[in-house]
């Protein structure tokens, strides 16, 4: 089992290496929007830190949903993806390492460019732990609701359309309590709370959304 | 629902060809004896040593040499990669096997998945139309295969609007209308 999920993530990594604008084009996209926000509001608005968690928090959002749609795709469209199936694992060890390398090339370093980025939006340096801590949370939740989303539009033509709207609702709670964190931590208050949080939600869906993810992919073939 | 009252067993050493007009539920017959796809009612039993499955998609990712889209395949089927090699040089592939499959002709790339066959030894073998893309040599080639693999007692299920290489007793047609 771990030798097929190892040698999927390999693979995953290799295909990153040789596409290297898939998982750069996130990073940059987020770096633009956040000082977007920072150009757009007046200057040395106090407001401006007030909001800064849930501008960190949806950019991280929308940046990865960029390279979302092509996460299954590609398999699913060579005949890889069958082969995954009729393999001697089955496709699950394949989907834990899509989901895991979707993270690793896109909430990873999303989230760690978004410490920088809270300092461009005056959020105070105290905060920024928390504000980390939240995102190398929340961001894996983005992959496995992702994926999920991903797996189950597989087969229809223009699921990049479709894609955002099944996954923003779904990713609300990691929303709240991600960027609830943060705006804690700013209060003085204890974030440990919101935190905790995050974290079941994390152990549930690594637990439950690749095997949904699965379950919907082998739907494809229907 | 495209077949009702459908029966069907295999020999061993039986090559079956399957027929049928375009959209007769020749891909979908063999999807559901793969395991692909599961049938409204009614069983299929499997061989217990394995099958290899060539769908009209050939599983070769397009930016992956064919060796690395081999090596893949093999860590997937938890199978030796050992044999890859000569297998690509039995399809006349060995020159090309650092190339990217997506630099390759539809005739070459169709060659690679039939690679797949040679790597591992599976008792049965479902092909959804092996030949399409294949010159005259590719035709021989398969024709080997074909010959080799039910000599050593294999059987073989393949859709083809052509006629096969293999013209002697150990081939059987079926019509699906």
């Amino acid at each position: 089992m771990f030798a097929v999920f190892a040698a999927a993530l390999r693979r995953e990594l290799r295909l990153a290496a040789r596409h290297k604008g898939d998982w750069l084009l996130p990073p940059l996209f987020y770096l633009i929007v956040v000082t977007l926000f920072a150009l757009g509001g007046k200057p040395n608005d106090p407001q401006l830190s007030a909001f800064a968690p849930a501008v960190l928090w949806v950019g991280v959002l929308l940046s990865a949903l960029l390279n979302l749609d092509r996460l299954f795709r590609a398999d699913f469209d060579d005949g890889t993806l069958e082969q995954c199936f009729l393999g001697a694992q089955g496709a699950m060890p394949v989907v834990y390492a899509k989901l895991i390398g979707h993270w690793l090339l896109g909430g990873l370093p999303l989230s760690l460019i978004a410490a920088p980025l809270a300092l461009q939006l005056d959020v105070p340096a105290t905060v920024l732990p928390t504000l980390l801590a939240g995102l190398l949370l929340g961001t894996p939740m983005l992959s496995l609701i992702g994926g999920f989303a991903a797996a189950l539009t597989v087969g229809l033509p223009r699921a990049a359309v479709l894609l955002p709207v099944l996954v923003l609702p779904l990713i609300g709670p990691v929303v709240i309590f991600g960027a609830g964190a943060a705006r804690a931590a700013a209060a003085g208050l204890s974030a440990a709370g919101p935190l905790y949080l995050l974290a079941s939600l994390l152990v549930a869906g690594l637990c439950l959304l690749p095997l949904a993810a699965t379950v919907a992919l082998r739907n494809s073939f229907d | 629902m495209l077949l009702t009252d459908f029966a069907l067993s295999l020999d061993a050493g039986v090559l079956l060809h399957l027929r049928g007009r375009n959209g007769a539920g020749k891909t979908s017959l063999l999807e559901v004896l793969a395991g692909l796809r599961a049938p409204l009612r009614g069983q299929v039993v499997r061989p217990e040593a394995g099958l290899h499955w060539l769908g009209h998609k050939n599983g070769l990712n397009g930016d992956l040499s064919l060796i690395e889209n081999l090596q893949y395949w093999c860590a997937l089927q938890q199978c030796s990669a050992a044999p890859i090699v000569t297998s690509l040089e039995r399809l006349g592939l060995a020159r090309l096997r650092y190339r990217a499959a997506r630099t390759l002709s539809a005739g070459q790339k169709r060659r690679a998945a039939l690679a797949r066959l040679l790597v591992a030894p599976r008792p049965l073998w479902l092909l959804d139309e092996p030949l399409a893309a294949l010159d005259v040599a590719g035709l021989d080639d398969v024709g080997c295969m074909f010959d080799q693999h039910l000599q050593q007692g294999g059987a073989v299920i393949v859709t083809s609007h052509q006629p096969l290489p293999l013209a002697d007793g150990r081939m059987r047609t079926m019509e699906l209308s």
